[in-house]
């Protein structure tokens, strides 16, 4: 099926790799802005305090200080930082700036200068008092009777219980768990935590603002959503969403770190009080501890199951952790069951549930996977611990269990963002050849169950399998407008965001497709608010198949023009013409070349400017299937758990670009590859995160992980563009479940809390040799 | 102070705080391939050559550069041809964001000068500190030992 195709399905180098590698100027760091004054934030160095007053006499005084703003100065509008669809089902629990800070690192007051110097120095100058109020970190304690009430404003909306710290609820029920357990021959019921995870992008959040010359506020800004960042600055700063324009440049990185809204509002306010351009950039520090963090959650989870293996009934009942404020809370909770449970889909009963509630912790927010590994985590690993009370084979009993082509589940049509899901029939899942490839290349029958000792050093594998969505159905719309220029080349212009996954470089593909064109006469904008169409944006990981299929149908749109007008030209029939190589043909042989057709229409004859946009909302979410294996080692001497090989296939369509779908496969697999083993956050006691670098916070290095081995199995996904369906987040779900198997495997310890720290297992083997 | 050094050759002379890190100098002077990350030396994204040797931009004062040579990634190519390690990061797809990659290309070049044949290992071992979050590594640990064989002259670019 590939070769039908010229350029999709080929492994294309980036179109914005020329770029990359000669380090162009491109990110929003890179754009010069001599003038510009410096924005810095003052940050609350308490969990929870009321602010009793702010003097900034002295820090005013300072030479080159402009200005200092606090919640005095700014009106107070309550909204969300989630940058997703409207109306969001996020609470609007957030203010500019407030009276009460609620996690060490809430912005008090905004500084800007004409230096740093003078911005850091105002920062020590300013004084506040504070009225330091009781803190509650832990998630389980958050909710009970006598925690301190974390939102306690009046005019805060869309928060399910303030007086308990519960941002959102959720339960869902299909059949009688209880009742079916009781027909169960195996029942696991357990207990599994897993800590929240830094994104830790490499370019820090940062952005640019000023006034263009007719006072319209242009923000610069490294953002995965640039129109939801229009809307909520119009929000909170009252200024009409005409009189805004964002700008995404090149982003270095965002993992849904950059899905909220978070420095762009303080460089606006200030420019918008000072009239002068002005910049935000966060430190390290700034950006570990006051942008957003993954939902740390927990789940009773329990599985039944009756003798011959076959899964009856599911259970996951759970908490998030939402932090200070709620922005995502709703929907990464629902995610963490909405794209979990459908996997075994054979059950008779299923519960899923949960609160998710207020701490006095950074606030979290979209992650890469989005809950999903969350509630992988609990639901793979209690069906490993199931196999193996049933002493059977871990990967037969999740093959056996898991959904196949043409199958459906309850669920997709129960939970979808935040609200009703939509049915939708698997029309391509060949999660079968993922296993069957992955078992093959970890080795698993030779070596699963066969605790391979070597001295102090034991070995065993582990599996696990996922799936994803690709979009938000019914609610997510991408848009394209493809417009041709005289010599036969196309600009591309979306307001779908290249986060570094290449999906610039694959809607170009799409459209040299369609258009027949080769990939250099495609040439892609993303994006501008003020420019380029409406789109939601890249998370969800939608942009290949909601803002593809949009870029999919403009192009068809565009050639349909082009024949239109080919046939006016040639005085033909319409359904004479082809286009095929950036040419019309017509069948008696005769032809014009795409860069003729377009300067004879736009300089001498019947001349117009050959233009179409088209706009696509995904009717369903189709899957990204994965089979995973890990193989560990494990020192009993001294815990040390040490990845040997991480073999992943997954199944995500049509791979339009296979070294960029690869690549998504790989960098998501070494993230959740952290996760599971390096990268954990430590609080002190009074709430602040101390792992706030890269000293502290350990991201896997080149050295921290034996072999990587990923692929990707044929696949065609008939809704997708040209076969496709996502991949962007799927690769991070399975490496902790994956992983915690293959330890079990290894020495017999069940680690149900991640990440798996040596430590942890140095314990366990303590315990077992007591 | 004034201070003197050149960059990819060129020379460069200008005031500087005393107290300033050579990544601002060499931002402010329009190098702006030298990208902050963590400013804790521990990422290895400001990574440029100093005298031959990779050194970490964020944590060097600029003062300590006068009358060296610098060398940015804005250098690597000559002219329209790129250097080898650019070209395979590009075929192995090994830069996706892409804010790390100048610091993994300054510090490729500077394990293939002194060690033209590196082993998995040893590029692994070199490149310990350049942070990719997004790659996942093992394409741009491909690229180096591509670049590595095209550069000894044993495949075609
Ligand atoms: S910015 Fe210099 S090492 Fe991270
Ligand atoms: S490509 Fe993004 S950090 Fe390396």
């Amino acid at each position: 099926m590939n070769d039908s195709f010229v350029t999709i399905g080929k492994p294309m180098k980036k179109v914005d790799g020329l770029a990359i590698v000669r380090g162009k100027p491109a990110y929003t760091p890179d754009y010069d802005m001599p003038d510009a004054l410096v924005v810095k934030l003052l940050r609350s160095p308490h969990a929870h305090a009321i602010i009793r007053s702010i003097d900034s006499s002295q820090a005013l005084s300072i030479p080159g200080v402009v200005g200092i703003f606090t919640y005095q100065d700014v009106e107070r509008v309550p909204y969300t930082r989630a940058g997703q669809g409207y109306p969001e089902p996020s609470p609007y629990d957030t203010y500019l700036l407030d009276r009460k800070v609620r996690y060490v690192g809430d912005p008090v007051a905004v500084v800007a200068a004409t230096t740093e110097k003078a911005a850091l120095k105002a920062l020590r100058k300013i004084k506040v008092e504070y009225e330091t109020l009781d803190a509650v970190f832990d998630m389980k304690e958050a909710s009970k009777e006598g925690s301190p009430i974390i939102h306690d404003e009046s005019d805060c909306s869309g928060v399910y219980d303030n007086s308990r710290n519960i941002a959102a609820h959720f339960v869902m029920d299909i059949g009688d768990v209880e009742k079916t357990l009781e027909e169960c021959e195996f029942v696991i019921r357990r207990t599994y935590h897993v800590d929240t995870q830094l994104h830790a992008a490499l370019e820090p959040h940062n952005a640019l603002t000023y006034l263009d010359p007719v006072g319209r506020l242009v923000v610069i800004s490294s953002t995965q959503v640039p129109f939801h960042c229009r809307r909520i600055l119009s929000r909170i700063l009252k200024k009409p969403i005409a009189e805004i324009r964002v700008i995404k440049p090149r982003i270095g990185g965002g993992f849904g770190g950059k899905q909220s809204v978070i420095a762009e509002p303080y460089a606006a306010l200030v420019t918008l009080k000072t009239g002068k351009p002005a910049r935000i950039a966060y430190t390290r520090e700034e950006v570990s501890m006051a942008t957003n963090i993954r939902h740390e959650m927990s789940y009773d989870v329990i599985v039944g199951a009756a003798g011959d293996g076959k899964i009856k009934a599911i259970s996951l009942h759970g908490i998030s952790n939402t932090g200070a404020y709620g922005e995502h809370c709703l929907t990464t909770f629902m995610v963490s069951g909405s794209k979990t449970l459908p996997l075994y889909n054979k059950v008779d009963a299923v519960h899923f549930g949960g609160d998710i509630v207020y701490t006095n912790l950074p606030p979290a927010g979209a992650y890469r996977g989005y809950g999903a590994p969350q509630g992988l985590f609990p639901l793979d690993c209690a069906i490993d611990e199931l196999a193996y009370e049933m002493k059977m084979d871990p990967l037969k009993l999740k093959e056996m269990n898991s959904i196949r082509e043409g199958e459906t589940s309850p669920i997709f049509e129960i939970m979808g963002e935040g609200r009703e899901g939509v049915p939708q029939i698997m029309r391509s899942c060949k999660l079968q050849e993922c296993i069957d490839l992955g078992r093959k290349a970890i080795g698993w029958d030779s070596k699963w169950g066969k605790k391979k000792r070597n001295g102090n050093k034991v070995r065993g594998v582990g599996c696990a399998l996922a799936m994803q969505g690709s979009g938000i159905p019914k609610i997510d719309m991408g848009a394209a407008t493809i417009k041709m220029n005289e010599d036969g080349s196309f600009n591309l212009l979306v307001g779908a965001t290249d986060l570094g996954t290449g999906s610039d470089t694959i809607l170009a593909q799409i459209a040299a497709e369609v258009l027949t064109v080769p990939l250099e006469k495609i040439i892609v904008y993303s994006s501008d608010t003020d420019l380029t169409p409406f789109d939601v944006g890249a998370y969800a990981s939608s942009t290949t198949y909601v803002s593809g299929n949009a870029v999919r149908l403009a192009a068809e749109k565009v050639k349909e023009r082009l024949l239109d007008l080919a046939a006016v030209y040639f005085e033909k029939d319409r359904s004479e013409l082809t286009l095929e190589s950036a040419e019309v043909r017509s069948r008696d042989g005769s032809s014009v070349s795409l860069s003729e057709l377009c300067t004879m229409h736009m300089y001498t004859f019947n001349q117009q400017q050959i233009s179409e946009s088209a706009s696509y909302v995904g009717e369903e979410s189709p899957p990204p299937f994965a089979a995973s294996f890990a193989e560990v080692e494990i020192d009993t001497d001294t815990g040390k758990i040490t990845l040997v090989n991480f073999v992943s296939y997954a199944d995500c369509g049509l791979a339009l670009n296979p070294i960029q779908a690869m690549g998504q496969l790989e960098g998501g697999s070494m993230q959740g590859i952290g996760w599971a083993l390096y990268e954990d956050i430590i609080y002190g006691k009074d709430g602040r995160m101390l792992t706030n670098d890269f000293f502290t916070y350990k991201v896997p290095s080149r050295m921290d992980y034996g072999k990587l081995t990923c692929s990707l199995v044929d696949s065609y996904e008939p809704t997708g563009p040209f076969g496709a369906k996502s991949i962007g987040e799927i690769g991070i779900d399975t490496p902790i479940p994956a992983i915690s198997n293959a330890i079990f495997d290894a020495a017999g310890i069940r680690l149900r809390h991640a990440p798996f720290k040596s430590e942890r297992v140095l314990f366990e083997i303590l315990n077992m040799e007591v | 102070m004034r201070i003197a050094f050149t960059v990819n050759g060129r020379l460069h002379e200008l005031d500087i705080d005393p107290g300033e890190y050579l990544l601002e100098v060499l931002r402010r002077i329009g190098y702006k391939s030298v990208r902050r990350s963590c400013n804790s030396a521990s990422c290895g994204t400001c990574t440029v050559l100093l005298n031959g040797k990779p050194i970490l931009s964020c944590s060097t004062f600029a003062v300590s550069v006068d009358g060296q040579n610098i060398e940015t990634v804005e250098g690597m190519a000559d002219g329209d041809k790129l250097h080898p390690i650019q070209e395979a990061i590009l075929e192995e797809g090994g830069a996706q964001c892409g804010y790390c990659i100048p610091g993994v290309v300054m510090t490729g070049e500077a394990l293939l000068r002194e060690n033209p044949d590196p082993s998995d290992e040893e590029i692994r071992l070199a490149l310990n500190g350049n942070i990719c979050r997004c790659t996942g590594y093992e394409p741009q640990n491909r690229a180096i030992k591509k670049a590595a064989q095209v550069m000894r002259g044993e495949i075609d670019e």
